[in-house]
């Protein structure tokens, strides 16, 4: 069984509203040490052992899990005991 | 002419899109719901506004992956006309289907007001009953109309007219103020606002109307034979 975790952010440039608002408020706060803050997503997928599987992601992200007009996504696989 | 009104989990805008092409415009139309369906009979394809699938992942991703959504890309592919409405505009980006991608708005607000648009383009099949320049009212009502395209994509749509609808005072960041594009083969159109909220000079504009008017006497000019 294998952990794969997807991280997808905002890519470069693509305003992150969110993130702004992150930003002002901890600034608000205090933390002026803070100067950007992003924002975005955390996938966790359990898979079955496959060949293929960075390849297998890679298609997961491109058709439904990322969107290439906005957004950037990289993911790590690692080995998991069965559940 | 016979329109189908796709019916997602979520979707909140189908049942104005039916009372208009059905009530207010005297069309034939169904209520399509999205995993029942056989849209070949099917003139136009009316994608409703919503939250389909709680907007899940990003606002229109899961249901741009729907099988039903082959049927829609069939029918697209086959020419016919499609019309997507605030969500139904995000599924139809999410698809591929148009350009671009819609960012949260800049204010980070949820936003349910009146906007007014000029028309970019009147040239197409849905907008010929205005006038190129015209003002027009329609009612926003969304959280996520930012439009957002590569300067490429951008400067495409321009030099194509693909840009149908412009906002007078943009409301979103939306880029180059854009409220609603058209697909390149002119029989696609994706916008924020929305016209079936506009049919009747009792919801505050009628001005929704004439979209739909402008469908039914184009596809009435090339397809209707006379008996």
């Amino acid at each position: 069984m294998k952990k794969v975790t997807i991280h997808i952010m905002p890519k470069q440039g693509v305003l992150d509203p969110q993130g702004k608002a992150i930003q002002t408020s901890l600034n608000g706060l205090g933390f002026s040490e803070v100067e950007d803050a992003q924002t975005g997503k955390l996938v966790e997928l359990f898979v079955e052992n496959h060949e293929d599987i960075d390849k297998r992601v890679g298609e997961m992200c491109d058709k439904l899990l990322a969107n290439p007009v906005m957004e950037d996504y990289h993911f790590e696989v690692e080995e998991v005991a069965h559940t | 002419m016979k329109f189908a009104v796709i019916v997602f989990p979520g979707s909140n805008c189908d049942r104005d899109m039916y009372h208009s092409v059905k009530h207010v415009l005297g069309m034939e139309a169904d209520l399509v719901w999205y995993e029942n369906s056989n849209l070949e009979n099917y003139d136009a394809i009316l994608l409703p506004g919503g939250f389909s699938y709680g907007d899940y992942l990003r606002s229109g991703a899961i249901a741009s992956a729907s099988n039903v959504m082959q049927q829609v890309k069939a029918h697209v592919d086959a020419g016919k006309p499609v019309l997507g409405v605030c969500n139904g505009f995000q599924i139809l980006l999410e698809a591929g289907l148009l350009p671009g991608a819609m960012l949260p708005n800049e204010n980070l607000s949820f936003m349910c007001h009146h906007e007014a648009l000029a028309v970019a383009n009147d040239a197409t099949r849905f907008t010929t009953n205005f006038k190129k320049g015209e003002v027009i009212h329609l009612p926003i009502a969304h959280g996520e109309g930012n439009y957002f395209t590569d300067d490429e994509t951008l400067s495409e749509l321009k030099k194509n007219n693909q840009i149908v609808f412009a906002y007078e005072n943009n409301p979103n960041g939306s880029a180059a103020d854009i409220a609603g594009i058209i697909n390149s083969e002119g029989n696609v159109l994706g916008m924020m606002p929305h016209p079936e909220r506009a049919v009747e000079k009792l919801l505050g504009s009628d001005d929704g109307t004439r979209l739909f008017q402008s469908l039914i006497e184009n596809w009435r000019d090339t397809y209707a034979v006379n008996a």
